[in-house]
């Protein structure tokens, strides 16, 4: 692969393989993918297929047993895991928002963190509040146990992409909120994420996310990479895995009209 | 004396007393939370280490606080006797809720949290100072609370090692069978871990509710200022502690009983009469002012030939007092460098005790009369009797006795419990004030099993050589008190609560 490619795939996985120190049997086995520029990629798969796994070795939180994942050009392992983390924005569920933090303390975080000064890192926190919706008069000295399960996730966004990071790592970030606050903030994140044209890799188990989301999918299943497509080339997919996911959608369709 | 009148009599000694013992575990927190605190987080990151180091760490909570106290006396530089010590101790045994509160503090923050933190790109300085410190406060200050309280208990027992606080009050009461004594010290003490409960209460509240921003800063500033300021307190306490200057003062002690506090406090007020400094380190417990006077943190206390013949030197016990006296007077001096000054005049040896009532009725009067009826009788005897070679073992087989029932209890409780029929016979000081006032009975010695107790002096030979006036004192002092005048001076305090300087006082003046 030349250099301009290279430069091109933000996020790749060379033969990536990871075990547990514990385990015998691989958590992920043998997976290979890139992730270009600007792309939202959705990692499809039920619990327990590797998909989170694979997310926390693009940050280094996990490390490959053999193999590498190489990010802006450099293997994960040469990186200066600080150095790493600090361009990279991480939502999980929940938000993983700090509980004695204000919620203007935990969107500045990373920049503070960047030792940006006092006043930049304020200006930014309300910048960050009002792209995710929050009215940031209101929430930024507010606690995060003082607001809802969807406020909070709309914080654990604006943490993330608080340092202007190149790449976004999400981790089912919708997956705890009800129906209606889940539809409203993947209409706004999809919305988000094109007019920033950031790079995102998502997991979730829900296809209908995947489907909305995504500029690719890929679906996991027991470690390992069952196939990587367009939402299009998805959806006439006759892969019998792909195929159960979107029988799913179907049957809440047909429910649906009869209800 | 009403337990009123008495607080109104020692508010002042008592006020001493409570702050020494505040002193104490104040500055035994501070230092255990700065040893503890950084081990528990050490320990988080460690984990092969945690078993170890936890396990020691109960194991120190699990040694009996006077055995603890016992280890360390002949330890350099952390053991002696005073503050030093009981700080060592009250340290050790503080320890323990301290670094295991810090661990589970720290691994009780939620793994999302934590997960949250390192992806942010914080350091692990980072996410133990901002995140994981933070959120564990409250738990520490529970291990803290926890600690304070047990440290305000076990400091009653430093007064054994000559550290002050309360526990002087309660040893002296257990004594001299003084109530008001004991209550005062007892009730103080446990005033004081109430209130330290209450207070970190509410400091622990704070840290496990809600905090605002702004309270959370001036909060954190005043905590600070309460640090820093009981430091400086700390350590000026401490330096004002050791102001004294080694070379000119007497170090003298006693043991923990009346009649040893009297002899050396008669030593100290004529070593004032003469100009001499004087420190008092009276009432120590068990074997520890021997090894003070060895490792030269004393340099005098009053002992019986007998005692340093046995428990000391560990020789079976012989009955001629002439030779005891020269054996030790020699072995003291090439073992220990200690001289031993001339016998005083009378003997404190071990009187068998029953009550006068039993006497009367059995027509009792040697141990070899009561010899037939020790089979249905329960003995109390003190921790010192039960163990040395010419207390019990070597006693019963002289006499072949065979008690019902064997007490180990402390010695100043022996009297009111045979007084008050729980046991039937003890083995008590020949010397002791209580004997005529709770009607108790001195069975004779006939086969003279006891060796003899003769009273003198021990004193390091440097401090003879450094303080001249003291031989002097102690030459005055040879042959000046017999049994009679001793068992009434031992009254005068046991029996009519005296203040022993005053008694002394009076008994110094009195042989001019």
């Amino acid at each position: 692969m030349n250099d301009a490619a290279a430069n091109h795939q933000l996020v790749q996985f060379h033969n990536v393989s990871f075990t547990l120190p514990t385990a015998i049997a691989p958590i992920i086995s043998d997976l290979n993918f890139s992730v270009a520029r600007g792309e939202t990629l959705v990692l499809l798969g039920e619990s327990g297929c590797g998909k989170t796994t694979t997310l926390k070795l693009v940050n280094r939180l996990l490390v490959p047993t053999s193999g590498e994942v190489v990010v802006e050009g450099k293997s994960t392992t040469a990186w200066d895991p600080i150095a790493l983390r600090r361009r990279i924005g991480y939502v999980i569920q929940e938000g993983g928002l700090f509980p004695h933090f204000t919620i203007g303390r935990n969107v500045g975080l990373v920049p503070a963190l960047l030792q940006w000064e006092r006043a930049r890192v304020d200006a930014r926190v309300a910048e960050l509040l009002e792209l995710v919706g929050l009215e940031a008069g209101i929430y930024t000295d507010r606690y995060p146990r003082e607001l809802s399960g969807g406020q909070r996730q709309r914080v654990g966004v604006a943490r993330a992409l608080a340092a202007d990071p190149p790449l976004l790592l999400l981790d089912e970030p919708f997956g705890a909120l009800d129906p209606l606050t889940r539809a409203s903030l993947q209409r706004e994140f999809a919305e988000l994420a094109q007019r920033l044209g950031k790079t995102a890799i998502l997991v979730t188990h829900d296809v209908r996310e995947a489907l909305l989301l995504g500029t690719r999918i890929g679906l996991m299943h027991r470690g390992q990479l069952l196939l990587l497509e367009t939402p299009d080339s998805f959806l006439a997919s006759d892969n019998p895995q792909a195929r159960a996911y979107l029988d799913t959608l179907t049957v809440t369709a047909e429910a649906g009209e009869h209800g | 004396m009403s337990f009123w009148r008495f607080l109104q009599l020692n508010w002042s000694e008592l006020l001493t007393l409570v702050s020494q013992h505040v002193q104490l575990v104040l500055i035994a927190i501070v230092v255990a939370v700065a040893i503890g605190v950084p081990t528990g987080i050490l320990l988080t990151r460690h984990r092969a280490l945690r078993g170890p180091v936890l396990g020691v760490a109960n194991v120190m909570q699990t040694i009996p606080s006077l055995a603890l106290f016992g280890f360390l006396i002949p330890l350099p530089f952390i053991g002696g006797i005073g503050a030093r010590t009981a700080l060592v101790a009250l340290v050790l045994y503080s320890l323990l809720p301290i670094i295991r509160n810090t661990i589970t503090g720290i691994m009780s923050v939620e793994p999302s949290v934590r997960e949250a933190a390192v992806a942010m790109g914080m350091t692990d300085g980072q996410i133990l100072r901002q995140v994981e410190l933070p959120l564990a406060m409250g738990v520490i200050v529970t291990g803290i609370r926890v600690a304070t309280v047990i440290a305000v208990g076990v400091t009653t027992i430093a007064a054994a090692v000559g550290a002050g606080g309360l526990g002087v009050y309660i040893f002296r009461g257990l004594r001299q069978y003084d109530n008001n004594l004991l209550l005062a010290g007892a009730v103080s003490a446990a005033l004081l871990a109430l209130a330290a409960d209450a207070l970190l209460g509410l400091l622990e509240r704070r840290f496990k509710q809600s905090t605002r921003p702004k309270s959370v800063r001036a909060f954190r500033g005043k905590l600070a200022f309460s640090a820093v300021a009981v430091l400086v307190i700390a350590g000026v306490v401490f330096l004002w502690g050791r102001n004294g200057d080694r070379a000119t003062k007497v170090v003298i002690g006693s043991k923990d009983f009346t009649e040893s506090a009297l002899l050396a406090e008669m030593v100290a007020q004529m070593l004032e009469a003469r100009g001499v400094a004087v420190e008092r380190r009276f009432e120590l417990g068990g074997n520890l002012p021997h090894d003070a006077l060895v490792s030269g943190t004393l340099d005098l206390y009053p002992e019986y030939t007998g005692t340093a013949y046995t428990a000391i030197l560990h020789h079976d016990p012989i009955t001629d007092p002439r030779a005891v006296y020269d054996q030790v007077k020699r072995e003291y001096a090439d073992k220990f460098h200690v001289e031993v000054s001339p016998p005083l005049g009378f003997e404190n040896t071990f009187a068998i005790l029953i009550r006068g009532a039993e006497a009367r009725k059995l027509n009792l009067k040697t141990i070899s009369d009561a010899a037939p009826h020790t089979n249905t009788w329960r003995a109390g005897f003190g921790q010192d009797f039960i163990s040395r070679k010419d207390g019990y073992p070597g006693f019963s087989q002289a006499y072949g006795l065979k008690f019902a029932e064997l007490r180990e209890m402390d010695l100043s409780l022996t009297y009111i419990a045979l007084s008050s029929g729980q046991v039937d016979l003890i083995a008590a000081n020949s010397t002791d004030g209580r004997i005529a006032t709770l009607d108790l009975f001195q069975l004779a010695d006939d086969r003279h099993y006891f060796p003899p107790y003769e009273a003198v002096y021990l004193v390091r030979q440097d401090t003879l050589a450094r303080v001249p006036a003291l031989r002097e004192i102690l030459n005055k002092l040879a042959n000046s008190i017999n049994t009679e005048e001793m068992r009434r001076l031992n009254y005068e305090i046991d029996g009519n609560r005296r203040d022993p300087k005053e008694v002394i006082r009076e008994w110094i003046g009195g042989k001019r």
